[in-house]
């Protein structure tokens, strides 16, 4: 069984293998010199190595949907479409054992895939994961939402989750292309659902109300071009690289507020026009603002922070591939089920 | 219920799709040692029977068995029972190659040489896509899997019903060689009953689900009759024969009959019947108010 289960997944797994390899050979050319650079390595990043930094979140993201569209959802939906079902289900194999070794071969193709692909990256963008910096660079820290997808195990666990989703819809579709079409939907929904709504939950978010101060201020939006339009401050925690979820003002009773007191948005010096003489604008605003932040903090209003420290990387990694794990488990039943018991 | 003799036996066996009943309460024997041939109209029920007999089906209703055992309850099981699917399926993009390879690799009682000389008699190319077959040689190629997984029992549903005729006599021709040779029992559907008159020795007629008529095809022909004679009504026979058909215009009256004893009244011409004769006097609906379908079961 193991032959014929090769035999029909082995165009699907050479395409993988030959995108793995190209992969890898790019990141492996061009990785050695950001290791190699010292100092701040976010200025001396060229602008390949920024293009290859999105390419690498870019091919991971896509990498587990097409597994879950080329390799998951045909797996069985081609062979109960052609018929071949009924060749492959009268042979001296149990249907438990045909569904088992291909689904098994498939799930091993993926993760064997996104392994390599996420071990490459993860290489590759260690240099810039692991740098100290305020701004990074402009590059997103690897515990935030779109580079932790990028990063570490989960994308094994996307791998294999897409491959179990495709064998699932396609066993009860019937038709390939429907089975991939439901399967890219689903799977691009789950993907921004879960950053959404499980991620920041998986383990128990940090809150911390921090006093607004020239330390902690991290901007002030005006929103709109109006008279008087509101105007809100954000905070940033001691380490620029933590997973910011929420970053609200409380006002002296401790009630979350959306605009800060109107005396506020007077104090605060209008943005610096680009005619006067900037560096002494810049001064004195910086002057004036530091005391409408005084007042702000005497008359007891705070920051409320909640957020995902970038130290929490692994554990946040480990959880949510225990999450897909287990839905991968539960989907994989579930096509046993349905094989074995409704496709008649 | 089952005893050594039976190779397939259903007993109040029913198939429902959502709300639509495929088969119902069918109950039925198949002996043996014989080439039987299932023939009935559309829809009576079977692909879905043979479906149910290689466990591709699971029943709604009732028990169905095959080689004394569950379809499909295993892989010893599934070894018994070969199948060739309805317009033979096989993988378009495997070769005839890689389909010997999976019968030999998927089954235990593979007979390698018989696959081999089959397809080396046959002349079809071992590295040739099963896609890039004509409908002959696919039906072949799925008929070679068949026999050479030497199953006790072999399952073939219409199996010639797309192919030409030079192409279905080669196809029956070769699934006869292999009988006469290995001697496991077939149930062959279709309904082309010209086909069956030419390998079957055993017949069933299935009409909505039910067993219309069974036996040996030499006792049928011998017990069935047409009488052609002035218009009468087929209720007056004489005791021990049984109306099959009847048909009558204002002055003559054309029965089918079966009856084990000779025909004596010399107001009929007795003619003979075909095979196909019997199976569609069977099949017909009865003429406008006879009761002779009741007659017949």
């Amino acid at each position: 069984m193991i032959w014929l289960s090769w035999r029909q997944l082995r165009i699907q797994a050479a395409a993988a293998a030959v995108g793995v390899a190209a992969a890898a050979i790019v990141l492996a050319v061009t990785g050695p010199r950001i290791a190699g650079l010292t100092g701040n390595i976010f200025d001396q990043l060229t602008n390949t190595d920024r293009w290859l930094y999105s390419a690498g979140i870019v091919v991971l993201a896509v990498a587990p949907a097409l597994l879950g569209a080329f390799l998951g959802a045909p797996l069985v939906a081609r062979e109960l479409e052609a018929g071949t079902h009924r060749l492959a289900w009268t042979q001296s194999v149990t249907r438990g054992r045909w569904l088992a070794t291909k689904l098994g071969l498939a799930l091993v193709t993926a993760a064997a895939t996104m392994g390599v692909l996420a071990l490459a990256v993860t290489w590759w963008a260690d240099p810039l994961d692991a740098a100290q910096s305020d701004t990074r660079g402009s590059l997103p820290s690897r515990i935030t939402p779109v580079a932790f997808d990028m990063r570490g195990i989960v994308p094994v666990a996307y791998g294999v989750f897409a491959v179990a989703l495709g064998v699932a819809v396609g066993a009860v579709v019937r038709r390939s292309v429907a089975a991939m079409a439901i399967t890219l939907a689903v799977y691009v929904f789950v993907t921004v659902a879960v950053p959404i709504w499980v991620r920041p939950h998986l383990i128990p978010p940090v809150r911390q109300t921090v006093a607004l101060g020239n330390d902690t201020i991290d901007g002030i939006t005006m929103h709109g071009d109006g008279p008087t339009p509101p105007v809100t401050v954000s905070a940033h925690t001691v380490d620029p690289a933590d997973w910011v979820l929420s970053n609200t003002t409380l006002d002296p009773s401790g009630r979350a507020i959306d605009r800060l007191p109107s005396w506020f948005e007077q104090c605060i010096p209008p943005p610096p026009s680009p005619a006067a003489d900037q560096q002494r604008q810049a001064a004195a605003a910086r002057g004036s603002l530091d005391a409408c932040l005084k007042r702000l903090s005497d008359e007891g209003y705070r920051q409320q922070l909640v957020y995902q420290p970038a130290s929490r990387f692994w554990s946040l990694q480990w959880a949510e591939t225990g999450v897909f794990a287990v839905a991968s488990g539960l989907l994989a039943w579930f096509s046993f089920w349905w094989v074995r018991r409704r496709v008649t | 219920m089952s005893t050594v003799d039976t190779i397939l036996s259903a007993r109040g066996l029913g198939k429902r799709y959502r709300r639509r009943w495929a088969l119902t309460d069918c109950t039925l024997d198949i002996p043996a040692g014989h080439v039987t041939g299932l023939v009935g109209p559309n829809g009576a029920g079977k692909t879905t029977l043979l479906n149910l007999a290689a466990g591709l089906l699971a029943p709604t209703t009732g028990t169905i068995e095959v080689c004394g055992g569950r379809p499909a309850a295993g892989p010893d099981q599934l070894a018994k029972v070969g199948y060739v699917a309805q317009d033979t399926p096989t993988y378009p993009g495997l070769s005839v190659r890689d389909h010997l390879e999976l019968g030999a690799r998927l089954n235990p009682r593979w007979d390698a040489a018989l696959a081999r000389n089959r397809i080396d008699r046959l002349g079809l190319d071992l590295s040739q896509k099963a896609g890039r077959l004509s409908g002959g040689q696919r039906a072949q190629l799925a008929l070679t899997l068949g026999l050479a997984k030497r199953p006790e029992l072999l399952l073939l549903d219409e199996p010639v019903a797309s192919l030409d005729p030079l192409a279905r006599r080669e196809f029956l021709q070769g699934l006869m060689e292999a009988v006469a040779e290995h001697g496991f029992s077939v149930v062959l559907s279709s309904h082309l009953v010209a086909d069956l008159e030419r390998v079957c020795d055993h017949l069933l007629v299935l009409v909505d689900s039910r067993v219309r008529v069974t036996g040996q095809v030499d006792e049928l022909l011998a017990t069935h009759h047409r009488l052609t004679g002035p218009r009468r009504d087929p209720a007056s026979l004489p005791a021990g024969q049984r109306v099959v058909s009847a048909s009558s215009t204002d002055v003559q009256s054309t029965l089918v009959v079966r009856t084990d004893g000779p025909i004596l009244d010399p107001a009929w011409a007795v003619g003979a019947l075909s095979l196909e004769d019997v199976v569609l006097a069977y099949l017909s609906p009865a003429e406008v108010g006879r009761p002779t379908l009741e007659v017949a079961r």
